[in-house]
């Protein structure tokens, strides 16, 4: 006789006992986005840094101007513009040591190079001679990443690695608010979250995925909010304030470094430029939101606050834009020439030693170049 | 390091053995995957590891295969050597996007400075009575994505030899195990020095005079059975085991079928865009003056992996093989 045929005999028990894994309300993000620059908080803020940060941003706001004018000139593919979220860009770069991880995607070209990244090489997937132009090692930048949030789990992965071997190391991985609806956006915060390990998301939230705005992306309160779900700090900051952005991920990584585990930053900032030059921003968007957000603008933020305080003169702005102009001469004029190419590099990184298929592959291409006369 | 040697040893032994000395000798070989850790995996060919090497380097992670790919490639970019079990071949498909767009071209994205000596491990193909989503053959999917490595092996020594040879690859290399070999059987004995070989050769395991059977993997012990069968139709069969799917061995294989001028390649997954055709595609454009016939398939049938108890009617058996063996007597219609 089972149980069940026993009428009368099954007396219900309380149910066994739960609670919460983790208590929610250290977890939740302010209601209002962290500020700096305007605030009483910009007096505590180091002025040496403000003004690495303002240089960095004019730097990075002439990179995006010159980028976007060589796609019109047909010496790159496609720039995905970050004009309007320098601070984030910059912010993210200038955080990190040297032993740390940048893991970008497409949009954060400007961050590896205001890592330290030679700024010809960064955009070498955008020109198209190669994917990734340059040794992720040298500067600890991993490639710009193309799919949506695959580089979130890999930057996990390379945190916890690196705690396993006992080293100091923190990764910052970068995405947009589009990705966070990607299936690896969850599972790299949730590995993170388990393993306790040393990384800081930054979701740029420029409003816009392409053309598709955020309500039509997510119904939560913030993308902040999502962090508390995986069990780990959720922090929202307007990601025009780079004061406010390198201090909320100083934070982070200092949390991560001590063995905190990671941490979810959403910055609101705004795309000013369209998604690339393939797009057509006046379909989903008009001017009037456009020029909102030219006004909170990150260079004018850091400027007034600056200048108000007497940290800036104008010698030290002429002094931004004139180093600003430097680098986009030397841009113009690198980028300019054709960068020289050899075709059997296609057979020389595909495995580490070539199969006999791709030997046989490998001589075919080198009998249609001789015939073309194009080796010697 | 002493072990109780277990004669005869099964495969799912040989793979564990393989993974443990592997861990044994290199620091930096980790194990993960789902279950992989307090439970030895479902067939349990874990069994054992995170005993001896520790939850850091054996670990059971969350349910989710593009993380635990994902994770295992930021592993691997900072110097660690994952080895990376998916359950079950259909539950390696959420996976998919970190194997192509990330394990397989990390090399060559960063012009050779990154490689990504990834092994990610799939037990694979029917013959266990799995219910939907637990017998696919995926094999086609992933020897069609340059980068990568497919090897499977069909014997208990090679099922050690080539997971020693794949952790110690400093590419990539998916490496289907036939869940129906797991408990075959062999004289393979553990406390003998094992030899590992580069990945990317074919054995013939069967010589013979009349046709070659070309096969891998769960046809293999098939393939022998049917030629031991054939003997009694007069017919004298030659058995190439692959053991390599990329890079392929066109010697061994075209060497065989210049001996013996006919060929059937035999698989369990289909044959419509299956590994067979580019098989046959290769043994004709290198063998086309030696072949007394077509190169013929036997294959899994072009559907979704059946229901357990219909299974039997889809994997090509003895009686299958030897039915295309008959048609190699091929005359031009005239």
């Amino acid at each position: 006789m089972t149980v069940m045929e026993q009428r009368g005999a099954y007396r219900p028990s309380p149910p066994p006992a739960w609670q919460p894994r983790t208590d929610p309300a250290p977890l939740l993000p302010d209601a209002e986005p962290y500020r700096v620059l305007g605030t009483e908080a910009a007096a505590k803020a180091d002025p040496g840094l403000l003004r690495r940060l303002y240089a960095e941003l004019v730097r990075g706001r002439r990179y995006n101007a010159q980028a976007t004018a060589l796609t019109k000139q047909g010496r790159l593919a496609v720039y995905p513009s970050s004009t309007g979220q320098e601070a984030c860009e910059v912010a993210a770069a200038l955080v990190l040591q040297d032993r740390d991880w940048l893991f970008p995607s497409y949009r954060d070209t400007l961050a590896a190079v205001a890592r330290g990244l030679d700024p010809v090489e960064a955009l070498t997937l955008l020109r198209g001679d190669w994917h990734t132009g340059y040794d992720p090692h040298e500067h600890r930048i991993a490639p710009l990443c193309t799919p949506l949030a695959t580089q979130l789990p890999h930057a996990v992965g390379l945190a916890h690695a690196a705690r396993l071997k006992g080293d100091d190391v923190v990764a910052l991985a970068m995405v947009g608010d589009g990705g966070t609806s990607e299936g690896d956006f969850h599972e790299a915060l949730n590995f993170a979250a388990v393993w306790q390990a040393p990384v800081v998301f930054l979701v740029q939230n420029n409003g816009f995925a392409i053309s598709v705005p955020l309500a039509k992306q997510t119904a939560a309160p913030s993308l902040a909010h999502k962090a508390v779900g995986y069990g780990m700090p959720g922090r929202l900051v307007d990601g025009n304030d780079a004061a406010a952005v390198h201090e909320v991920l100083a934070d982070a990584v200092r949390h991560a470094r001590a063995g905190g585990g990671p941490t979810l930053v959403e910055a609101i900032t705004y795309r000013v430029e369209a998604h690339t030059n393939a797009d057509d921003a006046t379909r989903y968007r008009g001017d009037a939101e456009v020029d909102a957000w030219r006004d909170h603008d990150p260079i004018k933020l850091l400027e007034h606050e600056l200048t108000t305080r007497g940290l800036l003169d104008d010698a030290g702005i002429q002094a931004a834009r004139d180093a600003a102009e430097t680098m986009a001469a030397d841009l113009r004029e690198r980028m300019n020439q054709d960068p020289v190419l050899d075709p059997m590099d296609l057979f020389a990184h595909v495995y580490a030693e070539p199969t006999p298929q791709l030997l046989e592959q490998r001589a075919q291409l080198q009998a249609e170049l001789e015939a073309e006369g194009e080796t010697p | 390091m002493t072990t109780v040697a277990v004669k005869p040893a099964t495969m799912a032994q040989a793979l564990t053995r393989a993974m443990r000395d592997a861990m044994a000798a290199d620091p930096t070989v980790h194990v993960m995957g789902e279950d992989v850790g307090t439970l030895g995996g479902v067939f349990r060919v874990t069994d054992g590891l995170a005993k001896e090497f520790g939850e850091d380097r054996v670990t059971d992670t969350p349910l989710a295969e593009a993380g635990i790919l994902g994770t295992a490639v930021g592993m691997a970019m900072y110097g660690l050597r994952p080895v990376v079990e998916m359950q079950f071949d259909a539950f390696a498909y959420p996976a998919f996007e970190q194997l192509i767009s990330h394990v397989a071209r990390m090399r060559n994205r960063t012009r050779g400075t990154m490689p990504l000596p990834i092994t990610v491990r799939v037990p694979y193909g029917g013959g266990i009575g799995g219910v939907e989503h637990h017998s696919d053959s995926s094999e086609a999917y992933y020897l069609a994505t340059p980068g990568l490595h497919v090897v499977t092996p069909a014997t208990v020594a090679d099922a050690y030899g080539l997971l020693r040879a794949a952790i110690a690859s400093d590419d990539p290399v998916v490496f289907l195990e036939p869940k129906r070999l797991y408990w075959s059987k062999d004289s393979w004995n553990p406390d003998e020095p094992q030899s590992v070989e580069p990945i990317g050769r074919a054995v013939v395991r069967r010589s013979g005079r009349s046709a070659t059977l070309i096969t891998y993997g769960p046809s293999v012990p098939v393939c022998l059975e049917a030629a031991e069968a054939a003997r009694a139709e007069g017919w004298d069969l030659e058995v190439v085991d692959l053991r390599s799917l990329v890079p392929f061995d066109d010697e061994t294989v075209c060497a065989s079928v210049r001996r013996t001028g006919r060929a059937v390649v035999v698989h369990e997954s289909g044959g419509f865009g299956g590994p067979g055709g580019e098989i046959a595609a290769r043994v004709t454009e290198r063998c086309f003056h030696h072949l007394e016939a077509p190169v013929l398939r036997v294959a899994g049938f072009d559907i979704p992996y059946p229901p357990p108890m219909l299974e039997r009617h889809h994997l090509p058996g003895v009686d299958r093989i030897l039915d295309a063996v008959g048609r190699l007597q091929w005359e031009a219609e005239s």
